[in-house]
């Protein structure tokens, strides 16, 4: 199963949010954690990542700057700010809303197609 | 072995020429591609497989470019070289144009002396009418250049057709004071009449609304550097002119003045699209010059109004100076702000702006205070209305960008908020000016 492009696209902020919202973290390794996460269903063309956390960044969401990293690279790490976890909030409760709104549904017409059988 | 770093070059090459995409970037998409390719190596993928699925991972430079840009459209605005679309028929078209329109309105200009009206009511004449013979090429030149619907081109001419009826049919008083503010205001409405066609319509883009106050900046350097050549020319002509006699010298430049003047305001626009990697160098060392030594000015003389009595006995002379004074600092502001990268944190040039904005703030509210005084002893005249409106106008626009400033400067909010503000803000100066116009000479009988 591979996810839609524009559900992909609607969840990138929150997901990006939520996985700084754990820890700092750098454009490789958030793409790493999201298909991690996913199971490697949500698909994304990494390049367009970075687009997003320059957004999030005009936006105050996130703070950035280039460090290098223990092993010696050199990475622009990315931290959640207050604002974004505001924002992070608020589309939590908007994803809260949509899914459960769909549970419910889908509770029904589950229950539905056996009543059916039944009559 | 070795194989692998000539193909990155070559990828960073590549990369580098998309537009919207600066150094930076390139540099944080190479570690991605870097520690991608290093994981896959891992995996037991070769290094040239693994370079090939990284790239391939990272997506269309194209498209990814795109995206970029749509984010960076300030960075997009220098990138551009000439032609948005079409790029082979653009240049020449648009420069033909503009020349074309630039002759066009060079000759409008002379219109009034060449149908043989009489000296003193030309100059009459031009105070009331001289924007409306030059500014409708600038907005058709943007109506043809960014494609303007009919719909959008009727939009367009209402404002250019109702201040030509105002100026021109209301009767006014002879020598009255509201015609003479409706003459300042007039030119500023248009102006904003021009910018909804550079917008191409779209006036509810804050993007395009930014990208509006750079041309406006941009133009005002260029014309400025256009007068000063000019001025050389007329300089040296006179010079050459002058055995024949003053009256010749006068003719010549009766006629060179007005045309090049009305001449170089489509110009300097062609130039401002033409040329814009040029001004780019140029307006980031120019505001950084200006800004430090406005915000100087600005807070030693509001200090000494504070302190001494000077603003007791503020004439309107000096009122309509700190006006202005107060435009020029605004207008440097936001220009400044147009020219920031948006994501830099906020640096000395931030706080240097914080100075000018609260130092001006305080100069207007010395200007309001005085000015309420004179109108509590004198009462309203078009005059003081119409300094007390621009000074109201001025006034929420600076508590607000003051306040955003702190913010912005004590890491509270993102500059985005404080462009957005100003933006925002952009529509009421136009709408003022266009109040003014339209009422202003009705609440005072035209007189």
């Amino acid at each position: 199963m591979q996810i839609d492009k524009d559900l992909v696209a609607a969840s990138a902020t929150p997901l990006v949010l939520a996985i700084l919202d754990e820890d700092e973290s750098y454009g490789y390794a958030i793409l790493k954690r999201i298909r991690e996460l996913s199971g490697g269903e949500i698909e994304w063309t990494d390049g367009m990542l970075y687009p997003l956390l320059h957004r999030l960044h005009r936006f105050g969401f996130v703070t950035a700057g280039w460090r290098t990293s223990p092993e010696g690279r050199r990475r622009k790490y990315y931290a959640i700010t207050e604002e974004g976890r505001v924002a992070l909030a608020d589309q939590r409760r908007q994803w809260v809303t949509v899914t459960t709104a769909l549970d419910d549904l889908w509770h029904h017409s589950q229950a539905r197609p056996a009543a059916e059988g039944a009559s | 072995m070795g194989s692998l770093e000539p193909s990155i070059a070559e990828w960073r090459a590549h990369v580098s020429q998309a537009t919207g995409v600066n150094g930076h970037d390139v540099e944080e998409l190479e570690t991605h591609l870097r520690e991608q390719i290093a994981d896959l190596g891992a995996a037991g993928l070769s290094e040239d497989e693994a370079f090939l699925v990284a790239v391939k991972r990272l997506g269309d430079v194209d498209e990814m470019s795109r995206e970029f840009a749509v984010e960076h459209s300030g960075r997009l605005w220098r990138q551009f070289t000439v032609a948005p679309e079409s790029g082979a028929r653009g240049t020449s078209a648009g420069l033909l144009r503009a020349l074309g329109l630039a002759v066009l309105a060079a000759i409008a200009i002379q219109v009034p002396r060449l149908v043989g009206m009489d000296p003193a009511a030309l100059e009459t004449f031009y105070a009331r009418n001289a924007s409306l013979l030059v500014l409708p090429f600038l907005a058709w030149y943007y109506v043809r250049e960014k494609r303007l619907t009919g719909a959008q081109i009727m939009l367009t001419a209402a404002p250019f057709l109702v201040a030509g009826l105002v100026v021109n049919l209301y009767p006014w008083t002879a020598g009255s004071a509201s015609e003479l503010v409706v003459n300042l205001h007039v030119p500023v409405a248009l102006w904003f009449a021009v910018g909804y066609t550079y917008v191409g319509g779209a006036w509810r883009s804050h993007e395009r609304r930014m990208d509006f106050v750079r041309f406006t900046g941009e133009w005002f350097i260029y014309y400025v550097l256009i007068a000063l050549g000019g001025a050389v020319l007329l300089l040296l002509t006179s010079f050459l002119l002058e055995p024949a006699g003053p009256e010749t010298v006068e003719a010549v430049l009766g006629w060179i003045l007005p045309s090049g003047a009305a001449g170089a305001v489509i110009v300097a626009a062609w130039l401002v699209e033409g040329k814009k990697s040029v001004v780019e160098n140029m307006a980031p060392v120019l505001t950084s010059i200006f800004t430090p030594l406005f915000a100087v000015m600005l807070a030693a003389s509001s200090v000494l109004y504070l302190v001494s009595d000077l603003a007791s006995d503020f004439n309107r002379e000096a009122i309509l100076v700190l006006d202005v004074l107060l435009v020029v600092v605004l207008g440097l502001v936001v220009y400044d702000m147009s020219a920031r990268e948006e994501t830099d944190p906020p640096g000395l040039m931030d706080r240097i702006q914080l100075v000018a904005v609260v130092s001006a703030l305080l100069l207007d509210l010395i200007v309001l205070s005085s000015m309420i005084a004179r109108i509590g002893e004198f009462g309203f005249t078009p005059n003081r209305v119409a300094a007390l409106g621009l000074n109201l106008v001025l006034l929420v626009n600076l508590v607000r960008a003051g306040w955003l400033s702190v913010r912005f400067v004590s890491n509270k909010t993102s500059f985005h908020y404080l462009e957005r503000w100003q933006t925002a803000y952009l529509p009421a100066y136009g709408l003022w000016s266009a109040a003014v116009v339209l009422f202003l000479p009705l609440v005072f009988e035209f007189a």
